[in-house]
């Protein structure tokens, strides 16, 4: 990431937004950083294109502040804000050709013929649509329409770009493209940009940093590695690569059990999850309600009866997908299991027929236990650090705690929104 | 479904196509074939036949027609100027009253023309009472009543196109830097144009056709072509009336067709 000479930080303070009585967004926080690529990403209704229109002076707050270069810009119109915005539909003006689509903005700013041209004639080079300037919108694709779109926004050097789930209305081929040219026109001209989306993928390809968002309230916000590996609450962690989560009481430290019978090992020792999650001092053999999310694709299958198994099931669906292998498993009647693995090549999983038993696996590293008010609950020992993160092992013995470190009860707060960005 | 019932389905379907067909067309055909009798009085079957009675309408009805272009065209004019705005701020915001602006704007639609005339004669007969104006039996007056039959059907016809059409171009416009104003100039006017073009032409059509109205609104200086014509009817009953009736009909009917190239009537006018 590279920040263009002079592009823009943007704040976001405690941004609140009611629609009747459902609070749509709620006492959002946020700062984004000159040339920073942020997603808001979450599912419908969660408050990210609120923010997004918030942002872009559509919808004013109820309550908060917004900042460009530290001053407060809540109170100025739509067209004094600076902002280019690509819309879902991209909002293409259908009465004007591409070039004067692209000029409108600069029409706006009475910049004059010469430079107005020099300038679409660069942006369509830019978006390669040199060949379209006298078209119609209505004459061009999805793809071709979303560049002209992404053009119009950029021609006027907007203090931020503001992106509207521009990818949902492409077919998944075109998406990939289309998210990859953005990444790189984004990065190459350092433009401060926000995007929303509901969709991982990709937000995952785009992001400098993630804010998940759901009800309203930011979840988590930082990189999408920090993300994946250290979910702070359930909602990340199934939102985030579509975690298993499953509900249960810690026993001992070292066993989930369901609320319909099975427990589980866990991987690595919690005797600081009742501690943490009750703040009782004599906690450490209590029995604590718990939350545990483990990736598919963090979770091997083998025969029953292995040692070093998590917790054992039944096999109720086999789908082989190609590149990737998906077994269901059942562990009790309201517990079922995903299970991923690659299909194909020499590491390629093996198959377990529906109806028979397997055990479960997984290495410390790729559990996330969580506490009855859904704060990350960490392992006696650190099992994996900021800087170096050991990859998935299966074959390495079990983790046993050093029984000489103290339990380790902060959790990582990454929804505070002034943590300085890791680089 | 056995093909014996599809057929007499076929056929019922198409005879009720005919009916209608039928119906519509031969008024017409008929006020066209008497058009071209050559009679004093209309007698059936006539002697013999002319087109003398069509050069004969601007000689009769000249002042007339003259009087009704002048008004549909002010009618146009005032209804848009109040419609268009009207349709845009009802649109794009939502406030307080505004289904009540919305529902009186649609108002005249339901009351009665001669009612309308009516009422409009005697309010306009007390203004010039108590200001000493001369708005009763005056071209302005029946402009103003006009306005008022005309602009509910470009509200209409404005809120249908605006309907239809993406706001978020608006907004698009508004973060690329145009002033609220120069957004409906620049955005949501161009996009609406083929409801202004079909209100305009209702109006025109409603203009030009009313006779409720004119009846209590003209004067022997400012007579429109309907109540012309209903006078000619008190004392000449000749072929000169539907020689009109053809002449009208043409016209109002090459006018639509003109603006159907335009603009797809049909998308707009549902």
């Amino acid at each position: 990431m590279t920040a263009a000479p002079g592009a823009s930080s943007l704040s976001l303070d405690h941004l609140t937004r009611r629609f009747a009585t459902h609070t749509a967004v709620d006492e959002l926080s946020l700062e984004v950083s000159p040339g920073e690529m942020v997603v808001l990403l979450g599912p419908s209704g969660c408050g990210k294109t609120t923010t997004l229109r918030m942002i872009a002076g559509f919808i004013a707050p109820h309550a908060g502040d917004i900042r460009l270069d530290g001053s407060s810009i809540v109170a100025l119109p739509p067209h004094r804000r600076d902002m280019g915005i690509v819309f879902q539909s991209y909002a293409l003006f259908p009465h004007l050709s591409v070039a004067r689509n692209i000029a409108f903005g600069l029409e706006m700013r009475r910049a004059g013929t010469a430079a107005t041209n020099a300038r679409v004639t660069e942006m369509l080079r830019l978006v390669r649509l040199d060949a379209f300037a006298t078209r119609l919108p209505r004459h061009l694709s999805g793809g071709q329409q979303q560049r002209v779109a992404l053009a119009r926004a950029l021609a006027i050097h907007p203090r931020v770009l503001l992106l509207d789930e521009p990818l949902s209305n492409l077919d998944a081929a075109l998406r990939q493209d289309m998210a990859r040219e953005i990444r790189l026109l984004q990065r190459g001209r350092g433009i401060t940009t926000i995007m929303v989306t509901h969709d991982q993928t990709e937000a995952m390809a785009l992001a400098d940093r993630l804010v998940v968002m759901h009800d309203g309230k930011v979840q988590q916000i930082g990189p999408p590695e920090a993300l994946h590996l250290r979910p702070a609450n359930p909602f990340v962690a199934r939102f985030i690569g579509g975690s298993n989560v499953v509900q249960g009481r810690i026993d001992a430290g070292t066993r989930l059990v369901l609320a319909d019978g099975p427990a589980l090992a866990l991987a690595a020792a919690y005797h600081g999850a009742g501690h943490c999650a009750t703040g009782h001092v004599a906690a450490s053999h209590a029995i604590a309600a718990a939350t545990l999310a483990v990736r598919p694709d963090s979770i091997r299958l083998a025969e029953p009866g292995r040692r070093e198994a998590r917790t054992e099931g039944t096999v109720e669906l086999c789908t082989w997908l190609g590149a990737t292998l998906e077994h269901v498993v059942r562990l009790s009647p309201g517990v079922a299991i995903l299970a991923r693995g690659p299909g194909l090549g020499p590491d390629a999983a093996p198959r377990h027929a529906a109806g028979t038993r397997v055990s479960l696996h997984w290495s410390a590293s790729d559990e996330f236990l969580f506490d009855a008010g859904d704060r990350p609950v960490a392992a006696d020992a650190p099992h994996f650090t900021a800087a170096h993160v050991p990859p998935p092992d299966f074959t390495s013995p079990p983790f046993t705690p050093p029984s000489c470190t103290p339990p380790n009860c902060t959790p990582p707060n990454y929804t505070r929104p002034t943590s300085p960005r890791p680089t | 479904m056995t093909d014996a019932l599809a057929r007499v389905e076929h056929t019922a379907v198409s005879l009720l196509v005919a009916l209608g067909v039928a119906l519509i067309g031969v008024p017409l055909l008929l006020t066209l074939y008497l058009s071209v009798f050559d009679e004093k009085l209309i007698l059936f079957p006539p002697h013999a036949y002319t087109l003398g009675w069509y050069p004969a309408i601007p000689v009769t009805f000249g002042a007339p027609i003259w009087t009704s272009l002048q008004l549909g065209i002010a009618a146009v004019i005032g209804s848009l100027l109040l419609g268009v705005p009207a349709g845009i701020g009802l649109s794009r915001h939502r406030f307080r009253g505004s289904r009540l602006i919305g529902t009186l704007l649609l108002a005249p639609l339901t009351v009665p023309g001669i009612a309308l005339g009516l009422a409009i004669y005697i309010v306009l007969v007390s203004i010039d009472e108590q200001t000493g104006t001369a708005l009763t039996g005056s071209l302005v007056g029946l402009v103003l009543g006009h306005i008022l039959i005309t602009t509910p059907w470009v509200v209409r016809l404005c809120l249908a196109s605006l309907a239809t059409t993406d706001r978020t171009a608006e907004e698009a416009a508004a973060s690329l830097g145009a002033h609220p104003l120069k957004v409906i100039w620049r955005v949501t006017l161009p996009a609406m144009r083929p409801g202004i073009i079909a209100g305009a032409l209702f109006a025109f059509v409603i203009s030009f056709e009313n006779l409720e109205l004119a009846l209590f609104l003209s004067s022997p200086g400012v007579t429109t072509l309907p109540v012309a014509v209903l006078q000619y009817l008190e004392y000449h009953i000749d072929p000169m009336v539907a020689a009109v009736a053809v002449a009208q009909t043409v016209g109002i009917a090459v006018l639509l067709l003109l603006l159907d190239r335009f603009v797809r009537l049909g998308r707009v006018v549902r």
